[in-house]
């Protein structure tokens, strides 16, 4: 399927977030066109100050842009209020963390239902959507255990299952393997690809290139702008010249 | 349409979840949830316990104002200022009263008594000095009920004849060394004979008011009233008349005084030239007052609520700032500002409720100690409302002190937040 076919779920027109520090005033956007659309599986890269936090920010309307216009599946989202926003990120959005933030005297149904707790149609049946989605993550044996009781790989399959307990249009992943070893790490990654089969858009940030290339789309950035946006196979590509890539 | 009918099952939902995680918040932190909220069991202690005690003493007071019975009505002449009036100008007679009954609705029963004066009584070798001699119609010790243990009381032919028949207290009895059985004795007062017809019974003993000194003999003779007339024409006469109900004292006591006024001629914007009380209109002021002094006690001991508040205020900073993290996730996956306000408001108010609950606990320890220890108070009792101000009180204080942490909690920066070590 063409990128042009696909119905845009986002749309970034010239987004600028500047700091002001003291009299300094750091750039950390600096003009910022992107589009992303439906079933996109996207890595964000770049170096620690290129500015992909930022954006990853912006894009799950935890921050909001001080230039520049940001459309969620439509909605121009410069004219929210914090509450509406706070209702995107609930209804729209699904955060994965690079350090899982599960609650620790939670178990992991009620860790997974927690975002329904604040959705308003989400009260009903929380218990059964969040068994239902530990489920598709492959942890339906370990719904009553804390996150204690549970590995690096399993907490970070139950934040997933967090991230998509209300069906959200698009997942944001902070590193979602910053945190685990390489066997977890590809287990992760699996699973975000079948999740990407099954038609869900990932965008996720990382600065390991074994990571970005399980993406199909792979943005990177540098001082605050995108210096470059390439097919999945095309970064294989240009990858395969210095090490091999088992799965290309 | 359907989600708005469902919206206050949602926000019960709400609630409970909020409570069961602040419950859930205080157990696993139960060392300092306790040591926390020892500032508002004191203070709750503290303050059910003043209400108690003087609502004891209120009570006490009270049995005692209520044995002159809730609904006696007391009349006697008055002399208005200003205006010279003589004494047979301001007396009650008998004639005064004339078809009072019919007048006033709210009436039940009414007698005259007058003052004799105290007199030495005499029987056989034995003699009395300083008895109190009263002249009562029938009605008089009706109203104000005091029965005879032995012999009968006073009857219509009694009075209508001005028989020189008596009562007797039980103290003169026994001073007079009387037969226990002593009607149809006679005995002599000041220089008349009278004959004994029954024996009165002691009059209550009063502890908070007192009635003269404790323990001082109450020597009393009682005869008709027009027999006391007929011994002094112008003795001092008074009246005590009985409403139908309790609710109806302050109906009667307006009847009496509009028929009072009519039958004597008083015009419009004069001062009456008698006096209506009743126990009831004393005890409801007795309860005014009481009432203004119990709750000024409460707040001055509710002071050291507030106190305890700062406690409460403390622990939920700390709270706050321990869960920075837990509240930035909780902003990420979409809880509002106001959901994250309200979970921690909630926590301090359970934390404070929780106070209060040991708080009361501790007021019905503290209260059966000094029911046991302090005769003066041993009708000490906390009444259902102090329990409510006291977590009403509480849950004030949750809310005033968990105010500025929640609040603080709210505004935090998801982002800063979920950076947060």
């Amino acid at each position: 399927m063409q990128r042009s076919d696909r119905k845009v779920v986002l749309r970034l027109r010239g987004i600028h977030r500047l700091y002001k520090v003291g009299v300094e005033r750091i750039h950390a956007l600096n003009g910022i066109e992107l589009e992303i659309g439906e079933n996109e599986y996207v890595a964000v890269m770049g170096k620690s100050g290129s500015g992909k936090s930022t954006l990853m920010n912006i894009l799950g309307c935890l921050d909001r842009p001080t230039g520049g216009s940001y459309e969620l599946d439509g909605k121009d989202t410069q004219k929210l209020s914090d509450g509406q926003l706070a209702k995107i990120r609930n209804e729209q959005i699904g955060f994965v963390f690079q350090s899982f933030e599960l609650l620790g005297k939670l178990n992991a149904i009620t860790n997974v239902a927690m975002p329904l707790i604040y959705s308003k149609g989400g009260w009903i049946d929380r218990k059964k959507k969040a068994i239902a989605v530990l489920e598709r993550v492959g942890l339906a044996d370990r719904v009553k255990h804390k996150p204690n009781q549970l590995s690096g790989g399993e907490k970070q399959r139950v934040a997933i299952a967090r991230a998509l307990v209300c069906n959200p249009s698009i997942v944001l992943a902070d590193e979602p393997t910053g945190n685990l070893d390489t066997k977890t790490s590809d287990d992760i990654l699996n699973l975000f690809d079948r999740l990407h089969s099954e038609g869900q858009t990932i965008i996720m940030v990382t600065h390991e290139e074994s990571v970005a290339k399980h993406a199909h789309r792979i943005i990177t950035m540098k001082d605050g702008v995108i210096v470059s946006d390439v097919e999945g196979d095309k970064f294989r590509e240009s990858l395969s010249g210095d090490r091999a890539v088992p799965d290309a | 349409m359907l989600r708005f009918l469902l919206m206050p099952l949602y926000v019960l939902r709400f609630l409970t979840q909020s409570i069961s995680i602040a419950t859930g918040q205080i157990w696993s932190n139960r060392t300092r949830s306790v040591l926390t909220v020892i500032g508002i069991i004191i203070g709750v202690a503290a303050v059910i316990q003043v209400i108690a005690a003087l609502s004891g003493l209120k009570a006490k007071v009270l049995t005692d104002l209520e044995t002159f019975g809730t609904n006696n009505i007391y009349m006697w002449p008055h002399w208005p200022e200003g205006r010279q009036l003589s004494y047979e100008q301001v007396r009650f007679k008998p004639e005064t009263f004339e078809g009072m009954l019919d007048k006033c609705p709210s009436v039940n029963k009414f007698g005259l008594g007058n003052w004799i004066g105290q007199n030495s009584v005499r029987y056989a070798d034995k003699s009395a000095e300083g008895v109190r001699v009263v002249g009562i119609e029938p009605d008089y010790h009706i109203v104000e009920k005091r029965p005879v243990v032995e012999g009968r009381a006073f009857t219509v032919i009694d009075e209508m004849q001005a028989l020189p028949v008596c009562k007797v207290g039980q103290d003169l009895q026994e001073k007079l060394n009387l037969p226990k059985d002593c009607t149809g004795e006679i005995i002599i007062v000041g220089n008349r004979m009278f004959r004994i017809v029954g024996v009165m019974e002691k009059r209550p003993q009063l502890s908070v008011i007192g009635q003269g000194g404790e323990g001082r003999d109450d020597f009393e003779v009682v005869i008709p009233y027009r027999t006391g007339l007929k011994m002094s024409n112008d003795a001092w006469t008074w009246g005590i008349a009985e409403a139908k109900s309790t609710e109806l004292v302050e109906e009667a006591q307006a009847e009496i005084k509009f028929f009072l006024r009519k039958v004597r001629n008083i015009r419009p914007g004069q001062e009456d030239t008698f006096n209506v009380e009743s126990v009831s209109s004393h005890i409801q002021k007795f309860k005014q007052i009481s009432m203004v002094i119990t709750l000024v006690a409460g707040c001055i001991v509710g002071i050291s609520l507030v106190v305890g508040g700062v406690g409460i205020m403390n622990i939920m900073l700390v709270s706050v700032s321990e869960r920075t993290r837990e509240i930035g996730l909780r902003k990420a996956i979409g809880a509002k500002k106001s959901a994250i306000m309200m979970q921690f408001l909630i926590e301090a108010i359970v934390l404070c409720l929780f106070g209060g609950l040991i708080g009361v606990g501790l007021a019905e320890l503290i209260t059966l100690g000094i029911v046991k220890s302090a005769p003066i108070l041993n009708q000490t009792y906390i009444p259902g409302w102090a329990i409510l101000i006291a977590f009403g009180f509480s849950c004030m204080v949750g809310i005033i002190f968990g105010l500025f942490p929640a609040i603080k909690a709210a505004r935090l920066d998801p982002i800063e937040a979920l950076r947060h070590e």
